[in-house]
């Protein structure tokens, strides 16, 4: 770690404004990497579960439960899986919570740093290509069994509009037109919005939505965490529109959830 | 056998440091004034696109005048130095006496060991997070000195008379709109018109903000506030 010196470069191996390149000249060993062989023989690995994104009108909301397992335990009844990337963007994880959390907090510095160095932001696309690019890096760890599905959303200032974008655990880089959701319990959260979402879905509406959608894929999905009303814990909510990334605050989602739960979902009482 | 001309240490520092005074009096200058709002930097600058002030760190900015690229290279040397001790310890852990020090070192061996010194003076300041936690402002000159300055501090060539006339009008808790039109006014040719928006490049860390204090105050915004809004 250089302690007192700027790092310089030779020509030729000047890293840029990427922060990751950077690491890999002066600190290898900072990059996160994960030992082979698998670790899936080892203790069981925390698992964070289910993540999603709408689009509305006016931006994004990205919401995500609070629960991560490890085997068949539960690892953390408030993890949080929805993260800021930067002033207009944010990143939800599923999947192995370790390397994902590693993953966002490198991503959140890449970010930053080329804004820093080239005196603007990357664009949206260029963030998700970015985040692609980390997801890919992570391919070893992920052939064992450390997968790590991100989503990403963000609002594009360029063309004013929200977008939404979902990535395989190879790297593989998908842009949603509309909503998207991640993890064990993503099918059912996805079976929940389809049913509603609307092309002029307003942002307000969108983020009743996702609650309600994370609601339903807890219902379905052991490893998703419903709303626990004992302990006060209520899933993470961000909303991304032009004025940037904004979470929700506990009490606010409290609220809406305390309110929702007096609303249809009381059928699944029954169910 | 040829001699080489014996020069002494004296004149070979002399001769540097000329050289590099005589680089910085030809650029323009720029004020950094501790406000109410936070830390205000206010430069001579018409470009709209080459900047002499950047972020650094979530709390911190970075000033230079003189050569562009020579303190352009020092400022990406430094985002470079913060993001990779933020990232490896945690944020809290970046400060600016730290990279005040970092930059003092680089210039310092410049200075000394290089053909040629850095024609630059730069500003490394940093805004309190907390409501008590006071600002700091460093001054690093272009063989390495380091000053730590309180309340304003002015770099560049008309430094002298720059900073005789704001020891007359500064006060520590000017508001955001005062302490902007006390720089355009000490920027100006003294006795002169305040610098106009356009020639003004500006930015505060803005110590209300959370996290990333930093912004630029530009186009409408710059001339509501120069024109006493």
């Amino acid at each position: 770690m250089p302690e007192l010196d700027l790092p310089r470069f030779p020509p030729g191996t000047d890293p840029g404004p990427s922060f990751v390149e950077l690491l890999r000249r002066v600190a290898p060993d900072a990059l996160p990497t994960w030992p082979s062989p698998a670790p899936t023989a080892g203790p069981p690995v925390t698992h964070g579960t289910t993540v999603l994104a709408i689009r509305h009108a006016t931006g994004v909301v990205m919401a995500g439960d609070r629960r991560a397992t490890a085997g068949m335990t539960i690892a953390s009844r408030r993890i949080e899986k929805v993260f800021p990337a930067d002033r207009h963007s944010g990143v939800a994880i599923a999947g192995a919570a370790g390397p994902a959390i590693e993953m966002v907090r490198l991503f959140q510095v890449q970010l930053s740093h080329y804004e820093k160095v080239e005196g603007e932001p990357l664009s949206l696309e260029g963030k998700a290509n970015q985040l692609a690019q980390m997801v890919r890096a992570n391919l070893p760890a992920a052939m064992q069994g450390l997968v790590v599905v991100p989503l990403f959303a963000g609002w594009d200032t360029r063309r004013e509009r929200g977008r939404v974008f979902s990535f395989d655990a190879l790297g593989g880089k998908y842009e949603e037109t509309d909503f998207q959701a991640s993890g064990s319990g993503g099918i059912h959260a996805r079976n929940w919005i389809k049913a509603s979402w609307t092309e002029d879905l307003a942002g307000d509406d969108a983020v009743d939505l996702a609650i309600r959608a994370l609601f339903a894929a807890a219902d379905e999905d052991a490893a998703t965490g419903g709303p626990d009303l004992v302990r006060g814990i209520f899933p993470t909510v961000a909303t991304i529109g032009a004025d940037g990334y904004q979470a929700l605050g506990d009490d606010e989602v409290a609220a809406r959830a305390e309110r929702l739960l007096s609303g249809p979902e009381r059928g699944g009482r029954r169910a | 056998m040829t001699m080489p001309f014996y020069v002494s240490p004296e004149q070979v520092m002399k001769d540097r440091a000329d050289y590099a005074r005589k680089g910085i009096a030809r650029g323009r200058s720029l004020v950094a004034l501790e406000c109410a709002d936070g830390v205000l930097i206010v430069a001579e600058n018409p470009s709209r696109t080459l900047n002499k002030i950047s972020e650094v760190y979530d709390r911190i900015a970075f000033a230079g005048v003189g050569k562009y690229n020579e303190f352009q290279s020092l400022k990406i040397g430094g985002v470079r130095l913060a993001d990779l001790k933020g990232y490896q310890y945690s944020p809290e852990d970046v400060t600016a006496n730290s990279l005040a020090n970092a930059y003092a070192q680089t210039l310092g061996q410049v200075f000394t060991h290089e053909m040629k010194p850095y024609e630059v003076e730069i500003l490394v300041a940093q805004v309190g997070a907390e409501p008590d936690e006071p600002n700091e402002l460093f001054h690093i000159l272009y063989d390495g000195t380091l000053v730590d300055e309180h309340g304003f501090t002015v770099l560049g060539g008309r430094a002298e008379s720059i900073a005789e006339q704001l020891g007359r009008d500064y006060r520590p808790d000017l508001p955001l709109a005062d302490a902007l039109r006390l720089g355009a006014r000490v920027l100006a040719e003294e006795g002169g018109e305040p610098l106009p928006a356009g020639q003004l490049e500006v930015a505060l860390l803005d110590r209300a903000r959370p996290e990333r204090a930093f912004r630029r105050i530009r186009g409408a915004e710059l001339e509501s506030l120069l024109a006493g809004g």
